[in-house]
């Protein structure tokens, strides 16, 4: 049955593949992780702040993320950045907003919302002694939470928050709905221009089964070392 | 030094951890807080340099007003040392790091000043070997050295120790309270929560017991030991001596 398959297709197109496609994917993941890493720990902070009304929006947002799926968020985004622009900014016209951009935006703030869980459990994972050790030397709130909380809330959750990685990795492919070529979007339009769905559906696949593995594997490893070091 | 007055604490509407509690620190007093488990004591302790609030009453630090609003805490904490039963090393740095990052952060002495004065503590405790070291890899009683060290780099007017032992393997007690009869002998102001009787008869100038949040017994160390006046006193000091 595999007589009439092509397999040529994949080597005539994995420059594009790669240079255009892969490349994309992971400066995708890798931003949105890195932003929704960044806004996820503030989050975390205004959730475990003593302030009540601050915790309830920050639990909102969060609610309200994970509540919703994610394609339609990057569609809704898609539309609606462009005329949160034009009322944030007072410009007369929509705000001309790249597929990236946009795409980029949604997925910070959708896993900023499962970023900051991870981050609020790891926090929450420090003995409270800790915080009143570095009080008692007179560290203030936000230098004891940026030299001795977060550091070690953080290498603590590393393993779970490559994980979570790992997932957005694979979710990015969601921005074919934009029509973006990520890898995905790219292998499907060499799919679609060569007639080959079948060969570019089963290398894409094993592309993304292959780099998600040897990350987990990669996850698993430095779990191992970081239990050691505890 | 240190001045507590009809200081009460309550946690939650009804449960009242200290009562009406009155007592002070001299410069250079060793003041030694005993009594039961669940007494207030390190409450008591710890709200000296207000890491546990209370809602009545004052305690003066060095003439600063601990529970004034207007306070800037972090600044009057740096300047009295506190030593936790649970060690509370940063196991993210390193020895020498544990003891340089208040130092520089809060002091805001340059690194070298800080390594500098962190080594000649480090050698004081008898750790210097160790400063490379990650907390976890030294043993309980090295630890709690590490965090005296820790406390004296930032030039402590005083020192709070609550339950520096409590926590050790018994081998391990004697090389911190050694460490601290040193800073007594040095005239260092200390105030002690311990169950270390021999440590307040060798350097402690005074004994407070409480028991319940309230403070029982308030006395020089030699009536104390003597004859303690009230009878809770004279229980619990007949059942943690005659072991």
């Amino acid at each position: 049955m595999f007589g009439n398959l092509d397999f040529d297709v994949i080597r005539r197109s994995l420059p594009y593949l790669f240079l255009d496609g892969m490349s994309f994917t992971l400066m995708l993941t890798g931003l949105s992780a890195l932003g929704g890493l960044i806004f996820g720990t503030l989050i975390a902070l205004m959730r475990l702040s003593g302030y009540k009304l601050l915790g309830r929006i920050a639990g909102l947002y969060v609610d309200f993320m994970r509540s919703l799926p994610l394609v339609l968020v990057i569609f809704w985004f898609y539309f609606l950045v462009p005329y949160i622009g034009q009322w944030l900014t007072g410009a007369s016209r929509p705000i001309r907003v790249g597929a990236f951009t946009s795409s980029l935006v949604t997925f910070i703030m959708f896993e900023a919302a499962y970023f900051s869980e991870i981050m609020r459990a790891g926090i929450q994972s420090i003995s409270r002694g800790q915080p009143a050790a570095a009080s008692a030397l007179g560290l203030t709130y936000a230098q004891s939470m940026r030299y001795i909380v977060l550091p070690q809330a953080f290498r603590n959750m590393l393993p779970v928050l490559l994980t979570q990685t790992i997932v957005l990795f694979q979710d990015t492919s969601l921005v074919y709905v934009l029509s973006i070529p990520d890898f995905l979007g790219a292998a499907s339009k060499v799919a679609q221009r060569d007639g080959r769905l079948v060969e570019m559906y089963l290398f894409a696949a094993a592309v993304y089964f292959a780099i998600s593995c040897v990350a987990s594997y990669g996850v698993r490893r430095l779990q191992a070392r970081i239990a050691i070091v505890r | 030094m240190i001045e507590i007055s009809h200081v009460n604490k309550w946690y939650g509407p009804s449960f009242q951890v200290l009562k009406d509690c009155t007592t002070s620190v001299a410069k250079g007093e060793v003041v030694v807080v005993c009594g039961p488990s669940g007494s207030g004591k390190s409450t008591l302790i710890k709200c000296v340099n207000a890491l546990e609030p209370f809602q009545e009453g004052q305690i003066i630090l060095d003439g600063i007003k601990v529970n004034d609003p207007k306070t800037d805490l972090p600044k009057l904490r740096a300047r009295v040392g506190m030593v936790f039963q649970h060690f509370e090393l940063f196991p993210h740095l390193r020895i020498i790091e544990n003891l340089c990052l208040a130092q520089e952060k809060v002091l805001g002495r340059s690194h070298d000043e800080a390594v500098a004065k962190g080594d000649k503590l480090l050698e004081r405790v008898g750790l210097k070997a160790h400063a490379n070291k990650y907390p976890a890899e030294l043993s309980g009683g090295q630890q709690q050295r590490v965090a005296i060290a820790r406390a004296l780099a930032m030039d402590p007017i005083a020192m709070l120790f609550d339950e520096p032992t409590s926590a050790l393997d018994p081998e391990m007690i004697s090389e911190v309270l050694d460490v601290m009869v040193d800073l007594a002998h040095e005239g260092m102001t200390m105030m002690v929560v311990t169950h270390e009787m021999g440590f307040a008869s060798k350097v402690a100038h005074r004994v407070i017991f409480m028991d319940k949040g309230e403070i029982v017994e308030d006395a020089q160390k030699k009536d104390f030991f003597g004859s303690p006046r009230s009878d809770r006193a004279q229980k619990f000091l007949s059942k943690i001596l005659s072991h």
